[in-house]
């Protein structure tokens, strides 16, 4: 039973009590998988030879649901995706909708659009960072996260109805404005978050355990993460500075002022600094966002695709023709194909639409971040420790909602 | 979903939204059609999205160029995805192939049409890695096979599996149980 594995020189050196293989199963019901993900560990001792991951446990054919449901129901499907951003899901749709049927969006409409994208982006990251130091055996962090996620959630609450499942943007713009007096709640919210950030850095960044855990952990050179698809904080955590932001900007991110911070060790480590920095950029993004709200229309001039406002629909008989054809037959949509990908909290999330014309898509297809990036685990896990696959795991941020859809 | 009003509206929706012809991707497509022939269909610019339809047995050859020359450098797979065109459509598969690139920015949409007697197509794991759970993705629920793919096994549905669950004539709910079909 010898075994014959390459290893990383900087592990030759260690003993090999048991100089036998075994194959374990993690997961499918390990807290520290995320959700429902099972990883086929072929150990060494306390060393990974080969990690497999088996995903598919949470599948529910949402693609294949997207096909029998018009283009305005969809949107309630991508809420339960990545449940951990739905907003950005919301938004990579509807936009490759908006992108068939050519529809101008106001200026008013796609600012709230940045505002609710980097909020939902902070409430992520703080998610992640809740967890992810918990798997790693820091505990405290996890409350302090939630506490100011929970404060986002409220925001969001309060705009869209839905905590979890907002479906706030719609094709057209949005569901409806923000409520009363909300502008001086996200300036509270933003008064108090970089203290509460101070104080997630000073429990973790400091922290010798945690910086013994995931230095020189799960590395991955920028050329590699390129090839293994790898995006969003995972490629930057590598010292590629791309954002689809910034590389094709949408929805307005080419007038605000913000960095893309990026860190060139391609550890969980660095991935972790770079989430951190990005919360900052967000916050930015977001002060930026309020200072440019002006009144205005939330809901495109496109009558026969977005539903007319309530009050018209007592006034107007052409209003309430075309709110009962929306809600009825709903409308149709130009034949075409488009991909629009948009950057989400955990990288590049592709939307592709193939329409034939009609009220259904004939075809819709989600890349989501985490899937691609779950897809480099067994090319990082190779040769760590059992107890660094958490922390490797942890470090990709996946969402298994998103990966098996 | 031919009446009238539809075509009306297809034809509007196109007119607005196609970009200036001789983008960029565009460009780079034309040059590398006039090197190979053969590799290169037709190009197609709609909504702002370069795609080019590609014969499926040089596939590889023209994603690895595509990423290797320095012209174009589209070194990242950004998603790779099947359509089922329906059941009467002849030929009824496509492989869509979205490109990027790191350097320049730009985006691309290689297609590949199957028939459905003949739904193969070489692989493109030996371009991009990442291509290893995209294929597989596609395999699992579109059945459509990647030849010289590594591990070529169903990812999202069970192992035991029948049939291919995105494709058309495969019913929304299924078999129940699935097993016994």
């Amino acid at each position: 039973m010898s075994t014959n594995i390459n290893l990383p020189p900087q592990l030759e050196v260690i003993d090999r009590p048991l100089d036998t293989q075994m194959t374990i199963s993690m997961g499918p019901q390990h807290p520290s998988t995320h959700g429902v993900l099972r990883v086929e560990l072929v150990l060494d001792g306390e060393m990974v030879v080969k990690a497999t991951p088996d995903i598919g446990y949470l599948h529910t054919g949402m693609e294949k649901l997207f096909e029998y449901k018009k283009y305005q129901q969809g949107i309630v499907i991508t809420d339960r995706m990545d449940y951990l951003n739905p907003l950005g899901n919301n938004l990579a749709y509807v936009m490759a909708a908006e992108k068939l049927l050519a529809i101008e969006i106001p200026e008013r409409a796609q600012t709230i659009r940045v505002l609710f994208c980097e909020l939902q982006r902070i409430a992520s990251h703080l998610v992640w960072l809740g967890t992810h130091a918990l798997d790693i055996g820091a505990m405290t962090v996890f409350f302090y996260c939630f506490r100011e996620r929970e404060k986002i959630l409220n925001l969001i609450e309060a705009a869209s109805g839905g905590r979890l499942t907002p479906s706030y943007f719609r094709i057209g713009g949005l569901m409806m404005d923000l409520p009363a007096g909300f502008e001086s709640r996200v300036k509270q919210f933003l008064d108090g978050f970089p203290s509460a950030l101070k104080d997630f850095q000073k429990l973790l960044t400091g922290n010798r355990i945690f910086q013994k855990r995931t230095q020189n952990v799960g590395r991955i050179s920028g050329p590699d993460a390129i090839d293994w698809g790898l995006s969003g904080p995972c490629l930057r955590g590598s010292g590629v500075q791309l954002d689809i932001r910034r590389a094709n900007p949408y929805t307005g991110y080419e007038k605000y002022d913000f960095e893309i911070p990026i860190e060139h060790d391609g550890d969980v480590w660095a991935r972790y600094l770079v989430r951190l920095s990005e919360m900052k950029e967000s916050q930015k993004i977001v002060t930026q966002a309020l200072s440019r709200l002006r009144p205005g229309p939330v809901k495109a001039d496109a009558p026969k695709v977005v539903l007319p406002d309530r009050e018209a629909m007592k006034q107007h008989m052409d209003a309430l023709i075309h709110h009962f054809l929306i809600v009825a037959e709903g409308f149709d949509v130009p034949a075409g194909e488009v991909y629009h990908p948009i950057e989400a909290s955990k990288g590049e999330l592709g939307v592709y639409i193939r329409s034939t014309g009609g009220p259904k898509p004939s075809r819709v297809h989600f890349r989501g971040p985490s899937f691609v990036n779950l897809s480099a685990l067994p090319d990082l896990a190779q040769g760590a420790m059992i107890a660094d696959i958490v922390a490797i795991i942890g470090s990709l941020d996946i969402v298994l909602g998103e990966i098996d859809r | 979903m031919t009446a009238g009003p539809e075509n009306e509206q297809v034809s509007q929706g196109q007119t607005i939204t196609t970009t200036e012809p001789g983008s960029r991707p565009y460009q780079l497509l034309t040059a590398l059609k006039h090197d190979h022939p053969e590799w290169i269909g037709e190009v197609i610019e709609a909504f702002g999205e370069v795609t080019a339809v590609v014969p499926r047995q040089y596939i590889a050859e023209t994603c690895a160029l595509l990423k290797s020359s320095p012209d174009s450098q589209f070194d990242f797979l950004a998603d790779l995805c099947g359509v089922d065109r329906g059941v009467e459509e002849e030929p009824r598969f496509e492989v869509n192939y979205h490109l990027f690139s790191t350097i320049t920015f730009q985006r691309l949409r290689l297609k590949v049409v199957l028939d459905e007697q003949d739904a193969h197509v070489p692989t493109v794991t030996g371009v991009w890695r990442t291509a290893n759970w995209h294929e597989r993705e596609t395999y699992d629920l579109m059945g459509i096979i990647f030849d010289g793919h590594p591990d070529l096994r169903r990812i999202l549905l069970p192992d035991d599996w029948q049939g291919h669950a995105l494709r058309k004539d495969f019913p929304l709910r299924g078999y129940e149980p699935y097993s016994l079909k």
